[in-house]
C-alpha cells in the first residue's frame, strides 16, 4: 500500500486524525483512481475537492475552451484562462492546489466509439456533463463496465445528486429516467441562466459521495435522488428503484452497446456541442 | 381532500411563481386534471398526447416514483406531498 510522504503527513494531518479516514482511509485515497466526466461548473468543485483530499489520480475530460460565461460558476478556471482548453486550465487548478498527485486531461468529446476505452482503466467516474445525451453514454458505458458512477446535474436553482452503483438491482440513470426529454421540451442553462453557486453544492455532494465510496464509509446515495432547492433552501430525498425492465441493467438488456449519441436526440453533433458548450 | 403539489422552477411560471400548491384528487390523474383546471398549461408537459405520463418527467408520492404506485392510478391521500421532478441535464 501507498506509504505517507513527510509531506503527505502534514497536508492531510485533518484527514488522518479524523474518525472514518484515519492513516488507513487516506492511503486509499491516495491510491485511489477517479476519472471527471466536464470540466465545468460541477466538474470544478469536484476535481478540486478530490485533489485537495489526495486522490492519486484523477482524470479530467473536456472537449472545451474556456469561455467569459462560464467563469460566474466554473471555479477551477480564471479570467486568464478564456480562450485555453478547459482541460489544460483546469489541470493547472489541480497541480496548484496538490502537486503530488497526478493529472490526466483528455481534450476531447466523449463519444460511442472512445467510452469504453477512456472509462476503463478509471476505478470511479463523476458525471459532470451537461447533456442528455452524454448523461446517457456515461450511464451505459459504466454499468457495462462495472463502474460506480457518481451523478449531479443542476438547473435554474435545483439541483440532483445520486450514486448508480453497477450491476442488476442497483438502480442506473436509466432507471431514474428511462428516456430523454425530446429536443426543446427542457431548455439548457443557456437559456434558463444558472445560480452560479449551485453546481458548488451539487459538486460537492458528488465529491463526497466518491471519497464515501473510495473509503468504504457512510450509507452512498445509491438507490436514493436528492433533489436540491436553492431557492426554498430546501433538501427533499426520494426513492430510485431498480427497473427490471431497464434496457440496461434490467433483467434482459436491450441496449448492449454505445449508443450514437449524436442519433440519439436526432440533433447533428456540432448543434448539440455547441448548444451545450454555453451551459458549462 | 386537497394536497401539497410541490414544483420544479420550471412549472411555477403556471402558478404565479408559487413553489407550491394546492390541488385535489383521490388519484394522480384526478389530481392532474384539477392542476390543470386551476392553472391552465402547468400539466402540458407532464402528460403525453395520449394521456399517459412523459418518462422524462417522475412524480412522487411523498418519496414513492408513481410508476410504481400504479401511475395515473396512484392512490392519493390526505397528507401526502406530491413532488414533480422534471429530468435536468445542466452540469
Amino acid at each position: 500500500m501507498t506509504e505517507f510522504s513527510q509531506e503527505d503527513v502534514v497536508r492531510y494531518a485533518r484527514h488522518i486524525i479524523l474518525p472514518g479516514i484515519g492513516g488507513d482511509g487516506q492511503k486509499k485515497l491516495l491510491a485511489a483512481k477517479v476519472l471527471v466526466i466536464g470540466a465545468g461548473g460541477l466538474g470544478s468543485p469536484v476535481a478540486m475537492y478530490l485533489a485537495a483530499a489526495g486522490v492519486g489520480k484523477i482524470g479530467l475530460l473536456d472537449f472545451d475552451d474556456v469561455d467569459l460565461t462560464n467563469l460566474q460558476r466554473q471555479i477551477m478556471h480564471r479570467t486568464q484562462d478564456v480562450g485555453r482548453p478547459k482541460v489544460e486550465s483546469g489541470l493547472d487548478s489541480l497541480r496548484a492546489i496538490n502537486p503530488s498527485i497526478e493529472v490526466v486531461g483528455y481534450n476531447t468529446l466523449l463519444s460511442a466509439e472512445n467510452a469504453a476505452g477512456i472509462i476503463e482503466p478509471w476505478d470511479l467516474v463523476i458525471d459532470g456533463t451537461d447533456n442528455f445525451p452524454v448523461r446517457y453514454l456515461v450511464n451505459d458505458t459504466c454499468q457495462w463496465l462495472g463502474k460506480p458512477l457518481v451523478y449531479g446535474s443542476i438547473y435554474q436553482w435545483e439541483g440532483q445528486n445520486s450514486v448508480f452503483l453497477p450491476g442488476k438491482g442497483n438502480p442506473c440513470y436509466r432507471c431514474l429516467i428511462p428516456e430523454p426529454p425530446p429536443p426543446g421540451v427542457v431548455p439548457s442553462c443557456a437559456e434558463g441562466g444558472v445560480f452560479g453557486v449551485l453546481p458548488g453544492i451539487v459538486g460537492s455532494i458528488q465529491a463526497t459521495e466518491a471519497i464515501k465510496y473510495i473509503l468504504g464509509e457512510g450509507d452512498l446515495l445509491s438507490g436514493r435522488l436528492l433533489h436540491f432547492d436553492a431557492m426554498g433552501m430546501e433538501f427533499r430525498e426520494v426513492k430510485i428503484r431498480w427497473d427490471p425492465a431497464c434496457p440496461v441493467n434490467g433483467e434482459n438488456p436491450t441496449i448492449t452497446e454505445p449508443i450514437d449519441y449524436d442519433m440519439f436526440c436526432g440533433i447533428t453533433p456540432p448543434a448539440t456541442v455547441r448548444a451545450a458548450e454555453a451551459v458549462r | 381532500m386537497s394536497v401539497k403539489v410541490k414544483l420544479p422552477t420550471i412549472m411555477r411560471k403556471h402558478a404565479g411563481g408559487n413553489p407550491s400548491v394546492e390541488a385535489d384528487g383521490a388519484n394522480l390523474s384526478a389530481l392532474l386534471d384539477d392542476l390543470e383546471a386551476k392553472h391552465p398549461g402547468i400539466t402540458k408537459n407532464i402528460r403525453s398526447e395520449d394521456g399517459g405520463l412523459h418518462r422524462f418527467i417522475n412524480i412522487y408520492v411523498n418519496d414513492e416514483d408513481v410508476r410504481y404506485l400504479g401511475s395515473l392510478d396512484a392512490e392519493i391521500k390526505e397528507g401526502d406531498v406530491i413532488s414533480i421532478l422534471p429530468a435536468v441535464a445542466g452540469g
